[in-house]
């Protein structure tokens, strides 16, 4: 039996109709969008405590679009998302964040962002030590603490 | 009935640990009750691919979102800036930036030196040694010699510039302003069983490699070792006292939610600036009607956060993101009082490397600099990795009416009534994070930054947590004496950031701390006439 937060398959188009309108694949940049199936498995897996916000802006959305957003014409698609976008509150927000949060941890994004498939432990990260003669001006201006009497 | 113990401490945080370690030369039996309990570092956000995105759930900084059983709720629904923490052996240092600056001298004369708020009852000479013995115990990192902070001997060299540093420190350089490398809990190389910093970047919500200076890992380690009891998932209901007005001991709920009593001769409270009064107002009693310690009437009046007017944008060149310690560089331009500036006292800055990839998306896309639909990736592109921020840690001033009370209605999950927050900024207030931002600005224009976003002041950055049980030597005016201990219950004492008188404009986890080492070691030269 599906849990109170489950999403209805009519969500889960929804779902995956404004992930791509957020995020729509790129040729340029050779990156899927946020309706990859892939993509949106893991939105799906990893719902846990935001899936309460994520229905209630699915719930939302499908009052403000009053049929599938995927059977709206492009210009009543794009009005919807908007006012989407700018009435939704906290829960708009949480399923925007949701999106992007999968999105950029998937590999084919990472990967074209330049950035390591890979957790910052254990390896981390190297960082430049830096020219410290650029302090030379401040030791020279020098200054002093204020007095305490 | 349990034996009684010596000394009883609420809280195994920053100033819990402390204030244990310290005692434990007097081989009194100490114990610690802490209503969290061991960290585990396999478990922390950057030991998973996930990382970013648990900084939005279980690893939030706040407790209300990250709702642990070992969380308790806090209403700060009458507060913009809402209450941040951590509730585990090791406390909120578990989570915080490691940033290590201390109160300046002048910072414990605000009414002698500007005419507003009060002195502290002591100075910064009183601290200096607990700060250096602080500083050993926790290790820290730094570049001693700026000429705008109080002298300090880090034990490790500063953390590395980096990316992000360079072109701060040019364009700092350029408007002829202060700036100095930070000092940090960070380690730069092996300290005391500690692996050196590896930059894994999300240092906030804990470091997986120990780096970074939490007290489950400095302080608490010595403490047991020197024989101090440290009880987990003990939660504290109350302080009870008896017909003479000393405290006996303390009501708390076990691990499997049983109530105990733990009587105790000396009670030391370390729950820091909301914790601590929330726990006074809780032990109220008919011989103490308005809560314990509260014949001032100050207990959780006076409350003092920093608010932090943020300012941050995109340079053209890489940043550092997410693969450094957020913080690395700190500026004095602007600490202290300068009439012609509007307003008085001043501020602290830290300077930001940058963020990871969703933190940026989600920020981003929140201000509207990110667009959904075509554009989105090569704007996500211009982002990500370029981002620079300035962080004004503005001089909060005690007002007695922002204040922690208890809340009517909510409670933890043992039932105990929670904190409730009523707390605005002050005109002083927005006037020194207006001066900020606009010298923010400057900054960022000049190391060539566009697409410029604020955050004044930023919402879930109530870290710091002050003055809502004060210091002082008139018990009309303050919670306790100028060693820590209550002025109504003479075997009470409290040592964490309740206590400050002032603020000052920087991270006061290093002044919490020197004072709770400072009040032990004043406990341990009174032993003879402590209750005197």
């Amino acid at each position: 039996m599906p849990d109170q937060f489950s999403l209805s398959p009519r969500q889960r188009d929804d779902l995956r109709a404004i992930a791509a309108m957020i995020v729509p694949a790129s040729d340029e940049y050779k990156v899927p969008g946020a309706d990859d199936p892939a993509i949106q498995a893991d939105m799906l897996a990893t719902l846990g405590r935001d899936a309460k916000l994520v229905v209630a802006a699915l719930d939302y959305l499908a009052r403000l679009a009053g049929q599938p957003l995927t059977e709206l014409d492009a210009a009543k698609r794009d009005a919807v998302a908007q006012e989407f976008r700018s009435s939704g509150g906290a829960a708009a927000a949480t399923l925007v964040r949701v999106v992007l949060q999968c999105y950029y941890r998937d590999d084919r994004v990472l990967r074209s962002l330049g950035l390591e498939l890979r957790a910052p432990f254990p390896k981390g990260y190297v960082l430049p030590d830096g020219d410290w003669s650029l302090l030379d001006p401040v030791k020279a201006r020098a200054g002093t603490l204020r007095r305490v009497p | 009935m349990k034996d009684p113990v010596d000394v009883l401490i609420i809280g195994a945080g920053a100033s819990g640990a402390a204030v244990a370690w310290s005692l434990a030369e007097t081989k009194m039996h100490i114990l610690c009750l802490e209503q969290g309990g061991w960290m585990n570092p396999a478990e922390y956000p950057s030991t998973g691919r996930d990382w970013e995105a648990k900084f939005y759930g279980e690893w939030s900084s706040s407790p209300n979102v990250r709702g642990r059983p070992e969380d308790y709720p806090i209403n700060d629904d009458n507060s913009p800036i809402k209450v941040v923490n951590y509730n585990a052996v090791g406390g909120s240092t578990v989570m915080y930036t490691a940033h290590w600056p201390r109160l300046h001298p002048s910072d414990f004369k605000v009414r002698t030196l500007d005419g507003v708020a009060d002195d502290w009852p002591i100075d910064y000479d009183a601290l200096t040694p607990f700060f250096e013995e602080n500083d050993r115990m926790m290790g820290t990192s730094g570049l001693s010699g700026d000429p705008l902070s109080p002298l300090t001997h880090p034990p490790m060299p500063q953390q590395p510039m980096g990316l992000s540093g360079a072109i701060i420190g040019k364009a700092m350089n350029k408007l002829g302003w202060h700036w100095w490398p930070s000092d940090t809990t960070v380690a730069t190389m092996d300290y005391e069983g500690r692996a050196r910093c590896i930059n894994l970047g999300h240092c906030t919500p804990a470091c997986a490699q120990g780096a970074k200076s939490s007290t489950d890992i400095t302080y608490w380690p010595h403490a047991v070792r020197a024989g101090v009891e440290l009880r987990t998932h003990c939660r504290v209901r109350e302080i009870t006292t008896d017909e003479s007005g000393m405290a006996t001991g303390v009501v708390y709920y076990d691990k499997d939610g049983a109530e105990q009593f733990q009587p105790a001769h000396v009670v030391i409270i370390a729950c820091n600036g909301v914790g601590t009064p929330r726990l006074l107002l809780n032990s109220a009693s008919n011989r103490f009607p308005n809560g314990l310690a509260n014949s001032s009437g100050l207990v959780g009046k006076n409350l003092m956060f920093h608010p932090y007017a943020q300012i941050y944008g995109y340079v053209k060149e890489p940043t550092d993101s997410n693969r450094a310690p957020p913080t690395c560089l700190w500026s004095k331009e602007w600490y202290d009082t300068d009439l012609s500036r509007g307003f008085v006292r001043g501020y602290g800055v830290q300077f930001v490397r940058g963020a990871g990839p969703v933190f940026e998306a989600v920020v981003s896309e929140q201000k509207g600099i990110l667009p959904w639909g075509a554009d989105h990736h090569r704007v996500f592109r211009k982002l990500n990795g370029h981002r620079l921020g300035f962080s004004a840690i503005c001089e909060d001033l005690p007002e007695e009416h922002n204040q922690v009370t208890l809340d009517p209605v909510l409670k933890d999950g043992h039932g105990i009534p929670a904190p409730k927050i009523n707390y605005t900024i002050s005109e002083n207030s927005r006037k020194m994070m207006e001066h900020a931002l606009a010298h923010g600005r400057e900054i960022l224009e000049t190391a060539g930054a566009s697409d410029i976003c604020v955050n004044s002041p930023i919402p879930w950055g109530g870290w710091h947590l002050l003055g809502t049980a004060r210091m002082g030597t008139d018990p009309e005016r303050s919670v306790v004496n100028e060693w820590g201990r209550t002025h109504d219950v003479k075997n009470l004492f409290i040592v964490d950031g309740s206590i400050f008188v002032t603020s000052g404009g920087v991270n006061p986890t290093s002044t919490i701390q020197a004072l709770a080492l400072y009040i032990a070691d004043q406990m341990k030269q009174r032993l003879a006439n402590l209750f005197d």
